[in-house]
């Protein structure tokens, strides 16, 4: 009696198993592609955001080089790409991605387009946890504090001035909030400093590895 | 159980017997995501579905599964709905998903589904069992999106951004600026507010409550108009 009661829920339990498995594989097979492309569009755009369509004509979610977290200056925690966006085969910019591991809330996810001339082509956080309404302010959504990187560069400030005007240096700090973009901003140099060490690697300078050398005028 | 009826169903899903404000169920998501409209009628609105499709598919089965083994296959039945409404979502309202993170998952373990599945679907034909999803789920949503609304009005001044996460690029610009120049009211966004709101909202609903009682309390103990007054001397029952 017993033993046919179990039968009969367990051979019950497998078949509804077996049943919303296969609704949820079905789904799956059904949302995969579509799911595929909005992630890949959704990383597309942070990137375009940094490196417009007008600047580059390669697919820069393509063309990349991987990084980890043995390179020095970018503190990540796992590997990651840095994207590389060529016009006529020659590297205008790339995007590095890094990582500011002293945020207020824990780490802040930065990305930053650096210029073939070492100038910022643009900075973007793509996760962070500051406080609502101060630290936050790193998300360009919030507040426009982001914006005011570009075109800087290792000459411009020098050293010294890559620090909040609290610490004597050249970027504003948010009202109620010195800690998050202190830690943006070291992070933001730290990769500058990267970029210039490794800048021949990045750019294809002087490399034979080039494909294609940019001659058109 | 007796017949049901669907007056019924809407007012206790929507009032009386409202998830989220009376039953206090699912409080997690709630204080969590209501930082703003479209995050709060986002998870409202796949909470409904996954409610929906719960209670129908308990309703289809309830004469099947046995006494013993009926937890295990209602669980089953939301998981698997839950997944697919979270695949779903992820391919066509992507930048959502990501705002809604771990909370779309956590709808498996929201009470009110298990409980609207168990306590009512179980029992009842599938017709009513799916309109008790609808209304129970539509219930849940608004007093998500009530809330949001309210948090996101006071926290920054405006109502109704980013609304193209959730109905396409041409809800961009619905988002209604309140006060122009407003300082970000920071508590209200961060999780008290959300228990203060919440509280505030059960109060106002304590407080219709109250309004209507009283007001039946009274046309009970005063003669009904139009009423025939043959007796005018004695006790007045």
């Amino acid at each position: 009696m017993l033993g046919r009661s179990i039968t009969r829920n367990s051979i019950l339990l497998a078949i509804f198993a077996a049943c919303t498995t296969a609704l949820i594989a079905g789904t799956h097979l059904l949302t995969k592609d579509d799911i595929a492309a909005q992630k890949r569009l959704a990383e597309e755009k942070a990137l375009l955001q940094v490196v417009p369509r007008s600047r580059h004509d390669n697919s820069m979610l393509d063309d990349t080089i991987a990084v980890g977290p043995q390179d020095v200056g970018l503190d990540l925690r796992e590997d990651k790409q840095i994207y590389v966006a060529r016009e006529d085969g020659e590297v205008v910019a790339v995007i590095i991605p890094a990582v500011a591991p002293d945020g207020y809330t824990g780490d802040i996810e930065l990305i930053v387009g650096v210029n073939r001339d070492g100038t910022i082509a643009g900075v973007r956080a793509l996760a962070q946890r500051e406080t609502p309404g101060l630290g936050d302010k790193v998300d360009l959504k919030k507040s426009d504090w982001m914006l005011s990187f570009n075109g800087r560069s290792l000459k411009n400030p020098t050293l010294s001035g890559w620090a909040v005007k609290k610490d004597k240096g050249v970027f504003d700090q948010f009202t109620g909030a010195t800690i998050t973009p202190r830690a943006v901003v070291a992070s933001i140099l730290r990769v500058l400093q990267f970029a210039e060490t490794n800048r021949e690697t990045l750019f294809d300078i002087g490399d034979t590895q080039t494909d294609s050398t940019g001659d058109d005028a | 159980m007796a017949e049901v009826s669907y007056k019924d169903l809407s007012l206790n899903g929507l009032w009386k017997n409202n998830p989220a404000i009376v039953q206090l169920l699912g409080l997690c998501p709630l204080l969590a995501v209501t930082g703003s409209v479209v995050n709060a009628l986002g998870l409202g609105l796949a909470t409904t579905m996954v409610l929906i499709i719960s209670n129908t598919s308990v309703s289809l089965i309830r004469n099947l599964v046995s006494d013993a083994v009926r937890l295990p296959t209602f669980v089953m039945i939301i998981a698997a709905a839950v997944t697919c409404i979270e695949l779903l979502m992820q391919a066509f309202t992507y930048e959502l998903f990501q705002i809604l993170g771990i909370f779309l998952p956590l709808i498996t373990t929201n009470c009110v589904i298990l409980g609207r599945a168990d306590g009512f679907a179980a029992r009842n034909s599938i017709g009513p069992s799916f309109y008790d999803g609808l209304i129970m789920g539509l219930g849940f949503a608004c007093v998500l999106a009530v809330l949001g609304a309210l948090r996101e009005l006071s926290g920054t001044g405006a109502v109704f951004a980013n609304m193209d996460l959730l109905f396409g690029p041409s809800a961009a610009n619905w988002k209604i600026v309140m006060y122009a120049d407003y300082q970000p009211f920071l508590l209200a966004i961060l999780p008290p507010g959300a228990f203060i709101f919440t509280g505030l909202i059960i109060a106002v609903k304590n407080l219709i409550d109250d309004r209507i009682k009283k007001r039946q309390d009274a046309v009970k103990t005063s003669p009904v108009k139009g009423a025939k007054r043959v007796r005018v001397t004695g006790a007045v029952s």
